[in-house]
């Protein structure tokens, strides 16, 4: 049991479209769901993790439909992004419990606790502990019965650099051992740091899928657009024109700004703003003209 | 099915830790105490008395108590953890929804029996030694509507947020107001199907039920059946929406 297949999946909540026809399918190894907040990655997460049904099309687990089917969690671990567990109990009593719920005990407890590191807590009320903790402990109850499939929903929330390594480490270490692994992230960097393969969701869209270096590619090097005003748009605009990271310009007169269509997005935005100073020229608007992937992956970029 | 196929001791302890463990498990302990303080006093000032007992009995401990208790332990034995979204932990394992929903109802249904029932046949004690069986019925009537209000109550913890406040409002305005104004809420009113049964077990003419036992036995048993059936059925299609 290992790739989860989401096939034309859509889901509405009342008149608000949260993933849009989406397909794709997660395979062994550590992939990373990449979009901004309010993408739609915590409803795909939620729909891979047999939470939420979705409204249109299918996600199944090696064929079997994961929506209303408990048998499929001996085979899936969820590691949900909220805060709540059951924090009147001690870390220890907690990942028992989980064990005790998939009919295994303190052997398979204590094994998971020891994996997260976080024996040394495992006597204290869950109340007591910090976020980082609370997120080791979240994922020992969902390694303790060694699933094929981890889903993790921006696991790396709240933690401190060392607690992020680590948990990276091991999540590397569950990819390799040919586990699905599946985590969620708004933050490119957490992405670019752990997951090969990376799925990119924007606006409820399926916007771009394969290797990291793809992705950035597509980032990166796909013309922008951006509207620019600033003291003397005649003069930036002779100026900009000059420097290769630029690839067009438009005076649009009734705005009263320049529509710049930007070569290299990296190097644009570094060259912007010298070029401007360069000439004694100040900018008084940049930002991004149109709502397509590519601004939005300019501020997965920037993020 | 065997009651040991419907029963999961691990879902049983976190729901009995999680019910008695919240603040508002508060209201468990306040109630039954505030009964037998009641009774006590009353017995103390005014001696021993089959109406003042039945009165007691029925007016605060049936009436009030009760259903309070079973807001408190039905509500309380699923809905905070739909409201954190702790039950995530419990649905997302290889555990039957209907085995969870079954073992949270037995353990409210025994937290709701401890404290309401149990305090009930103590005061009755206290009231009036069980003259005419009073304190026994009282107690098996709370017992009884004990069941019925915590499947109730634990099917309105699956489907709303504010089940303590519809809970309140019907243990309250319901129960007590409309019940004793409006004939017709009485024929809908778990407290009167309860007392059924406490007219039968108690001495001739001490407690007048509304309906009649064979009635109030077969809708004793539909709403706790229902409650239990729709809890499960909603339950098996709960919802866990992301946060953004």
């Amino acid at each position: 049991m290992t790739t989860i297949h989401i096939d034309n999946v859509s889901r509405w909540f009342g008149n608000v479209v949260a993933v849009n026809d989406v397909s794709m399918s997660v395979a062994p190894g550590v992939t990373g769901l990449l979009g901004p907040n309010g993408a739609g990655k915590s409803t795909l997460i939620n729909m891979m993790g047999g939470f939420l049904a979705p409204s249109t099309g299918t996600v199944t687990l090696d064929g079997e439909p994961i929506w209303r089917n408990e048998r499929i969690y001996r085979h899936i671990g969820v590691v949900p992004e909220r805060e709540a567990m059951y924090d009147f109990l001690t870390g220890e009593e907690f990942v028992l419990a989980n064990a005790e719920l998939h009919g295994l005990g303190a052997k398979e407890a204590r094994r998971a606790l020891a994996t997260v590191e976080m024996e040394y807590a495992q006597d204290r009320k869950i109340a007591t502990y910090s976020k980082g903790m609370r997120q080791r402990v979240k994922m020992a109850s969902a390694l303790v019965h060694e699933p094929s499939v981890l889903l993790l929903d921006e696991p790396f929330n709240g933690m401190d650099p060392r607690q992020r390594m680590q948990l990276m480490d091991l999540l590397r270490a569950m990819g390799d051992e040919g586990r699905t692994v599946l985590f969620s992230s708004h933050i490119l960097e957490e992405v670019e740091q752990l997951a090969a393969h990376i799925e990119v969701v924007v606006a409820g869209r399926h916007a771009a899928s394969g290797d990291f270096r793809k992705i950035r590619r597509l980032m990166t090097d796909r013309p922008h657009r951006y509207l620019v005003r600033s003291s003397d748009d005649r003069a930036l605009a002779a100026a900009l024109i000059a420097d290769p990271s630029t690839a067009g310009i438009e005076v649009d007169v009734q705005e009263g700004a320049l529509r710049v269509q930007a070569v290299d997005f990296t190097r644009f935005t570094e060259r912007l703003p010298r070029v401007a100073h360069a000439h004694g020229i100040r900018l008084l608007t940049v930002s991004p003209s149109d709502e397509s992937l590519e601004s939005v992956f300019s501020y997965l970029v920037t993020a | 099915m065997a009651l040991h196929q419907l029963y999961h001791p691990t879902v049983a302890r976190l729901t009995y830790r999680g019910l008695l463990g919240r603040r508002r498990a508060a209201v468990l302990f306040a109630l039954p105490a505030l009964l037998l303080a009641i009774s006590i006093a009353i017995r103390a000032l005014s001696g021993a008395d089959d109406q003042t007992a039945a009165n007691v009995l029925g007016g605060f401990a049936l009436a009030t108590m009760v259903p309070l208790i079973g807001v408190i332990a039905g509500t309380g034995a699923i809905g905070p953890e739909i409201d954190d979204g702790s039950v995530v932990y419990l649905l997302s394992k290889p555990v039957k929804r209907h085995v969870i929903v079954v073992t949270k109802l037995i353990v409210a249904i025994g937290v709701a029996v401890a404290f309401s029932a149990v305090p009930t046949l103590i005061a009755g004690f206290v009231l009036n030694g069980n003259s005419q069986q009073i304190a026994v019925a009282y107690a098996v009537a709370a017992a009884v509507a004990s069941v019925a209000y915590s499947a109730i109550f634990l099917f309105l913890g699956t489907v709303t947020r504010h089940a303590v406040i519809v809970g309140l409002v019907y243990a309250l305005v319901w129960e007590s107001l409309f019940g004793s104004l409006i004939p017709g809420a009485r024929t809908l009113s778990v407290q009167q199907w309860a007392l059924a049964l406490a007219q039968r077990i108690a001495g001739d003419g001490a407690i007048n039920a509304q309906v009649s036992l064979t009635l109030g036995l077969t809708l004793l048993a539909v709403a706790t059946v229902a409650g239990t059936y729709f809890a499960a059925r909603k339950l098996r299609t709960l919802t866990l929406a992301g946060e953004e």
